[in-house]
């Protein structure tokens, strides 16, 4: 990680909102440009807030988010939200290529990448289906083709599996690890669940509420793609043991 | 076992078969009472008179259709149209809604007599036309109101995040969010057109208005029952027609994904 800069640099980030609730106190952190970084947290620890403001959908009261990297904030930055939020009065393609549309791309020139998204999440026969006709795992996976399909540097998902199956879950967290290896965008994760961020990413921030904060920065080493032999691993058991202590460390402080 | 009437013919049979049952106890009813045709006339003796009035009755039916459609159309175009406004300006918003709530708490018969005045008897139509808008404007303009705003917010997320205009906005995610509200409120204004057309003419009075409702008082004071109840059969017939066509737009519409119009499995 020396020598190239990293893509997202969080100095001091603060949010406090309206009500007086402090979401974010100060929130140093760094992601290097195709990393994998999980937030993992108990509820109310500001980490939809840290991806809300990473996106440029909310302002931070205090401190400074740059991007050494490139810059500036990439134009394309894909987004996926813990529900599918799919426009239920749209077919699946016509989903997929909202972001296309929203930027100008006329439909016959965006339809070959559409379906290209659509066959990377493993989706190529439902363009024509209307998301209610999906199930929960399916209308999850347009959401992360709705998401790729500008092949954005940049993949922030807030609690995208949450409400799935444990089996769904684990699927989706393999085709997620795939897509990430063969397009390396760099993604931010935010989950609850503390297997998962240690299963998909390199690196997991753990995070403490009241104010939100960042109580640890745990780097996960095993190579990719690391399937159901790093589930069981030894030091997968440990890691899961050291996120678990340090959240539990930031419950009784 | 299924003891719903699920099925499409049996949703129009039942209640047929209830209307005819009705019919003829009405029929025995009036006959073996004797009951004056001046205070309740049997079936056959207002289908007689229907037949008897059709001429005239046709014309009047058209008269009152054809204010209602063109106060309905009014209403739905300058509803959604003010609505969007509010839309994009709550200022707008804050500063007019008040003003269309009281037009539409106050009474419309109340309201007649001035409208009439100032439109004058001579373009009474007219004055019908823009008391049948008034009350049927108001469903429109709330209803879209509500569904520009209840629009899914990480949607609305999701569209600033792709640097969606003002306008993108409100053709690709407020409109068709609105849809299921706006047709809600048409099915509702559609019936309160016709309301607001017979009142109208119940106000109008004598000799300027020439709708059904007209109809019915000229009836009324020749004491002409059966063709009083005549009047009235084909204005609910009129006001259950527009209220089926404006379900059947919405089942159109919506069946491809909204809750209400999709046909359950079970």
């Amino acid at each position: 990680m020396t020598g190239t800069p990293p893509l997202i640099e969080l100095a001091g980030i603060g949010k406090t909102y309206g009500s007086g609730t402090v979401a974010l106190g100060g929130v140093d952190a760094s992601v290097r440009e195709g990393g994998f970084v999980s937030l993992v947290g108990p509820s109310g620890c500001g980490k939809s807030t840290l991806l809300r403001i990473v996106a440029g959908l909310i302002a931070p009261d205090r401190g400074q988010i740059s991007w050494p990297a490139s810059g500036t904030r990439p134009s394309d930055i894909g987004f996926v939200f813990q529900d599918a939020t799919l426009m239920p009065w749209a077919r699946v393609a016509e989903n997929v290529y909202l972001p296309l549309k929203l930027k100008g791309i006329p439909k016959d020139e965006a339809m070959p990448r559409v379906r290209d998204a659509l066959a990377r999440v493993g989706l190529a026969d439902f363009a024509s289906a209307f998301p209610r006709e999906l199930s929960g795992g399916m209308k999850m996976r347009v959401s992360i083709a709705r998401a790729l399909v500008t092949e954005p540097p940049v993949l922030l998902m807030d609690e995208p599996f949450a409400a799935l199956d444990e089996f769904t879950r684990e699927k989706l967290d393999d085709d997620l690890v795939d897509l990430w290896t063969s397009q390396k965008f760099t993604t931010i994760f935010v989950t609850h669940s503390i297997y998962e961020s240690i299963y998909l990413s390199e690196r997991v921030l753990v995070m403490g509420a009241r104010p939100g904060r960042i109580l640890a920065d745990i780097a996960i080493e095993a190579p990719y793609p690391r399937g159901r032999a790093f589930r069981e691993s030894t030091p997968y058991v440990e890691t899961c043991a050291r996120v678990s202590a340090a959240l539990r460390e930031g419950v009784s402080r | 076992m299924n003891r719903e009437p699920s099925s499409r013919s049996m949703r129009l049979l039942v209640p047929l078969i209830v209307g005819l049952v009705f019919l003829g106890f009405w029929e025995l009813l009036v006959r073996a009472s004797d009951i004056p045709p001046f205070v309740l006339p049997a079936p056959s003796v207002i289908a007689e008179s229907l037949a008897q009035n059709f001429g005239s009755l046709m014309t009047s039916l058209w008269a009152t259709l054809r204010v209602t459609l063109a106060a309905f159309l009014l209403a739905v175009v300058g509803g959604i149209g003010l609505a969007i406004l509010f839309s994009q300006n709550r200022l707008l918003e804050t500063a007019l809604f008040p003003y269309a709530v009281a037009l539409q708490v106050t009474p419309v018969v109340a309201i007649a007599p001035l409208i009439i005045i100032w439109v004058g008897y001579d373009r009474v139509e007219i004055a019908v036309l823009i008391l049948a808008w008034i009350v049927a404007f108001f469903p429109i303009l709330s209803n879209t109101t509500l569904g520009l705003r209840s629009a899914d917010h990480n949607l609305r997320d999701l569209f600033r995040l792709y640097g969606a205009s003002r306008w993108q906005v409100l053709s690709e995610l407020q409109l068709p969010s609105a849809l299921p509200y706006i047709l809600a409120g048409m099915k509702i204004s559609g019936g309160l057109a016709l309301i607001g057309a017979v009142v109208a003419e119940f106000v109008a009075g004598s000799g300027a208005a020439t709708g059904l409702a007209w109809r019915i008082v000229e009836a009324g004071n020749r004491l002409d029952i059966p063709r009083m109840f005549a009047a009235l059969f084909l204005l609910s017939t009129l006001g259950i027609c527009i209220f089926f066509a404006l379900t059947l737009l919405e089942q159109r519409l919506l069946r491809n994904w909204h809750e209400s119009a999709i046909r359950r499995e079970i």
